[in-house]
């Protein structure tokens, strides 16, 4: 497949190109060119590096809702064996939106479940853009539910842009099935391991999000708000959203030194669609470590540990009164 | 002899050119259906239009007070005060917005927490107050509400709590989403202590509050006309690019589709709470004097 390229990439894709034109020369030239081919692959990886090195919050951003990035099913497909995919929310629909189901994960039962986004226009369209409707947070919610009654830890995977806002969604009781989901996870009693692959995108992605373990790919999301959203608001203007993106502090690192998510998982060169196999290993090894560590705490120290780590969240000071 | 015939004609006689001897504030125009209104019986009718029945927006403490029998009221978590840990900028900086709402509202934060009693039945109530930032929920909020609940559950009182919010507080990043989750699982403790939490929806609930505890009530009640949901009306026009229905997110709206329990009159809001309160926990019922 060729690599679609963001803005800031340009000096890369421009690189590539030649790298592409040479490639078909050399295809019919008697002169040996590749070793003037390997010089550039390993100028166009240096770039790359040296780009990635620095890129800002909304550069960021962008990477996270790369086209190419993997989502929920990809890793699905990576990572675990005998996925039975379950549907519907046994009320109204099936949301193509939330996919989820019973696995193995080294033998282990797990249930997954993760946000799904739509890879061409029509995909897109079936998965709503990767937005949850109340049906999507209640079918969630009923596989947690399932998961628990067997004692099958649940891993959940995070890449939304947002619950859906729309009339259906709201008069089917989206805020409801939200709050729901948040109330119902604080006490699972099953280890439940969070991994943000890509958009963390407000209470459309905190649905699925609380768990013992929280982590974040290097250049996944997680915010109250999108940097577009937040700059419409406060500044007026959409076009502030590299401004927004920045002070919001939406990026893994950042949320790692606040202390809101445990763990980030180092991507490839370039992000986690320039090599998924690479990321599939990191992801793998990461969620057998938190699998382990959870599986050898009782359910009580977790489900305590999981509260405290609620309580914590906040910052905030305390004054004399009176 | 009603309220026109009491007031307007020694006014209009005593001074009938000077408009600037009516003192400030002693008339009040009903936003709904521009009556108007002298501020005194606008008060008596705990800020609902006598003439209209709309629900005009109250602060935190008046709502309190609304609520709250008069003796032994005690407030809890006003010692939790915000701070700007991440140096949020937009065309203000977050300090001046808190110092600005300050002024405002009296208030230091969106919410006011309360034990006291209702009707003689001892409680904890909380109460947003719309006008700081709108409402939004912060870590303060959060932790407030958290405090509350704490303190329900150590008094053995049930939990209320009085939703007017524009959502999560994006000043305060990540960490205003996360006090959905930190509010939303204090409540498992109370649930687990069997002690009822009544959520009331007041104009407006909207974003990450209502998508965390407002709706996990084990009563859900509304005020008439409440604009209450997840997604702002705009945002949605904008998604699905035509009018809403007339109505739409209205408080009558969600009890016609099944989201709330009742909608009630601010005016019987004592009685009813204290209603709901009594016979979920299995108690006699309480005399009903307003």
């Amino acid at each position: 497949m060729k690599t679609t390229f963001l803005d800031f990439e340009q000096p890369i894709a421009e690189l590539e190109g030649k790298i592409e034109q040479l490639r078909f020369v050399q295809d019919d030239s008697a002169v040996d060119i590749s070793v003037e081919i390997g010089h550039l692959q390993k100028k166009s990886q240096e770039l790359t590096k040296s780009i990635y090195a620095k890129l800002t919050p909304w550069q960021i951003s962008q990477v996270a809702r790369h086209p190419q990035r993997p989502y929920t099913l990809d890793y699905i497909k990576g990572l675990f064996s005998d996925f039975e995919e379950l549907h519907g929310d046994r009320a109204f629909s099936d949301d193509p939106a939330i996919v989820g189901g019973l696995a193995r994960f080294n033998g282990q039962t797990i249930m997954v479940i993760g946000h799904q986004k739509g890879r061409d226009t029509k995909e897109k369209i079936f998965r709503n853009f990767g937005m949850p409707r109340p049906e999507g947070y209640r079918k969630a919610l009923r596989m947690m539910r399932l998961a628990e009654k067997f004692g099958i830890p649940v891993l959940t995977f995070v890449d939304t842009t947002g619950a859906y806002p729309g009339v259906g969604a709201e008069e089917r009781g989206q805020s409801e099935a939200i709050g729901r989901n948040l109330f119902e996870m604080t006490r699972l009693k099953v280890p439940v391991i969070v991994t943000v692959i890509g958009e963390g995108g407000s209470g459309g992605a905190l649905a699925i999000a609380i768990g013992d373990i929280v982590q974040m790919l290097q250049y996944a999301t997680y915010s109250v708000i999108s940097p577009e959203g937040c700059a419409s608001i406060l500044w007026k203007s959409a076009e502030k959203a590299p401004e927004a993106a920045e002070t919001l502090g939406i990026t893994a690192t950042r949320l790692k030194t606040m202390g809101l998510v445990d763990k980030v998982l180092t991507e490839p060169c370039g992000g986690a669609h320039r090599d998924p196999q690479a990321m599939i290993t990191t992801l793998r090894k990461s969620l057998q470590d938190a699998l382990k560590q959870l599986q050898d705490k009782s359910i009580d120290e977790l489900l305590e540990a999981r509260f405290e780590r609620l309580m914590g969240y906040g910052k905030f000071k305390e004054v004399a009164i009176g | 002899m009603s309220w026109l015939q009491k007031l307007l004609p020694p006014k209009i006689k005593s001074k009938p050119q000077g408009a600037k001897s009516v003192p400030e504030g002693l008339w009040s125009k009903c936003s709904a259906c521009e009556a108007v209104l002298y501020r005194t019986d606008l008060d008596n009718n705990l800020d609902v239009c006598p003439k209209c029945g709309h629900h005009n927006a109250i602060s935190a403490r008046k709502r309190l007070d609304y609520l709250l029998d008069q003796e032994a009221r005690f407030e809890i978590g006003a010692e939790v005060q915000p701070v700007d840990f991440l140096k949020f900028k937009d065309s203000k900086r977050y300090p001046e917005r808190l110092t600005a709402a300050k002024e405002d509202t009296g208030e230091d934060d969106a919410l006011v927490v309360m034990q006291g009693s209702i009707l003689s039945l001892p409680v904890v109530v909380c109460a947003f107050e719309f006008k700081f930032i709108g409402g939004s929920m912060g870590s303060v909020v959060g932790e407030r509400f958290t405090r509350g609940a704490k303190v329900a559950i150590e008094q053995n009182v049930p939990f209320i709590c009085v939703a007017a919010s524009g959502g999560a507080r994006m000043q305060e990043g990540l960490t205003s989403l996360m006090q959905m989750a930190k509010t939303s699982a204090i409540l498992t403790k109370l649930a687990e202590a069997r002690l009822p939490f009544i959520s009331i929806l007041t104009d407006p609930t909207m974003g990450g509050v209502s998508a965390s505890f407002a709706f996990l009530g084990d009563i859900v009640m509304a005020e008439p006309g409440a604009l209450i949901g997840f997604a702002g009306p705009r945002v949605i026009e904008q998604t699905v690019r035509e009018t809403l229905p007339e109505g739409f997110q209205r408080a009558e709206f969600l009890l016609e589709k099944g989201a709330i329990d009742m909608i009630v009159d601010r005016r019987h809001m004592r009685q009813r709470i204290a209603s709901a309160i009594t016979l979920l926990m299995r108690q006699p019922a309480v005399s009903g004097s307003a």
